[in-house]
């Protein structure tokens, strides 16, 4: 109970952290990724101050055998850099310089109501599941896939 | 650059680093928002709690915004329906395929030094950029 207040609090403050920084503005990602137009390097800076406190939290943790209110850390394994991260990140970046949105700024906006949010996260929602069913098929073949599920 | 805005930048980015380094320290999860949205839609038994949880925050933060920052919501550009839904099947799938967003790699990921995250970091970026180019420039831009 006392983990689910701590997560719906974050989840409060990332979405103001991303109103604040200009993340929940198509213009301004839009501005960042343009570097042929008016080259917009603000959301950088965003990355900078996100990396500098986040880099100071995830050496504290190397001193902890656990964290404060749960058993154990949960965190990435993978080392690999193998084709569809780099598949991955490619198909999601197009996206992103497509419409201006990346996950978390797309659900804080939908808090506004506003209806070309709404369609975006729908067919984000629709793109999750269309590749769980393209992992499903692959584990179905004779010789399964192994499919890490470790989330970074 | 006349759109310049390091300091609000920053001082967001410093935010979500807070919120991101509660998410690990206190409960020791990785705040990726991408895979916290695929955890609530493919629900696995006693986790998806807290996913639910931390996106209950963003929409309750998005909220907050609405009445104290209305800006943040001045999307400024906004692409016709048709490149929004594109765009959204593209974010949502190769997010899953690529494990992580701009917030799992590109924040914590990088943080973590972990080479994956700065390689699909770099790559995400170089292919916004390309696209952007394309639609923008090449193609006389949608706005």
């Amino acid at each position: 109970m006392k983990a689910n207040l701590v997560s719906f609090l974050s989840g409060i403050v990332f979405a103001i952290g991303l109103g604040i920084s200009g993340m929940t503005r198509p213009a301004k990602v839009i501005g960042f990724l343009d570097f042929a137009g008016a080259w917009d390097l603000s959301l950088a800076f965003v990355m900078f101050g996100a990396i500098g406190v986040f880099f100071v939290a995830y050496r504290r943790t190397r001193k902890m055998r656990a964290p404060l209110l749960a058993a154990q850390f949960s965190l990435p394994t993978r080392t690999d850099i193998d084709a569809q991260l780099i598949l991955g990140a490619a198909i999601f970046g197009a996206g992103w310089g497509l419409g201006g949105f990346c996950p978390g700024p797309a659900i804080t906006s939908l808090a506004s109501g506003a209806t070309p949010v709404v369609v975006f996260v729908a067919a984000m929602a629709a793109g999750i599941y269309l590749h769980a069913m393209v992992q499903n098929l692959g584990r179905s073949r004779p010789a399964p896939l192994t499919v890490a599920s470790v989330d970074s | 650059m006349h759109n310049f805005t390091p300091l609000a930048a920053l001082i967001g980015g410093i935010l979500i680093g807070l919120s991101a380094s509660a998410m690990l320290l206190l409960e020791g999860k990785i705040a990726g928002i991408s895979g916290i949205c695929a955890g609530v839609l493919n629900p696995a038994k006693g986790d998806t709690a807290w996913k639910a949880a931390f996106i209950a925050g963003l929409l309750a933060g998005g909220l907050l915004l609405r009445i104290f920052l209305p800006a943040a919501f001045d999307f400024g550009i906004i692409r016709p329906y048709g490149m929004l839904m594109i765009a959204g099947l593209l974010v949502g799938f190769g997010t899953r395929l690529g494990n992580g967003c701009t917030s799992g790699h590109g924040v914590c990921g990088i943080s973590r030094l972990s080479a994956r995250s700065m390689v699909a970091t770099m790559t995400f970026i170089a292919s916004g950029a390309l696209v952007v180019y394309l639609v923008d420039h090449v193609l006389g831009g949608a706005r």
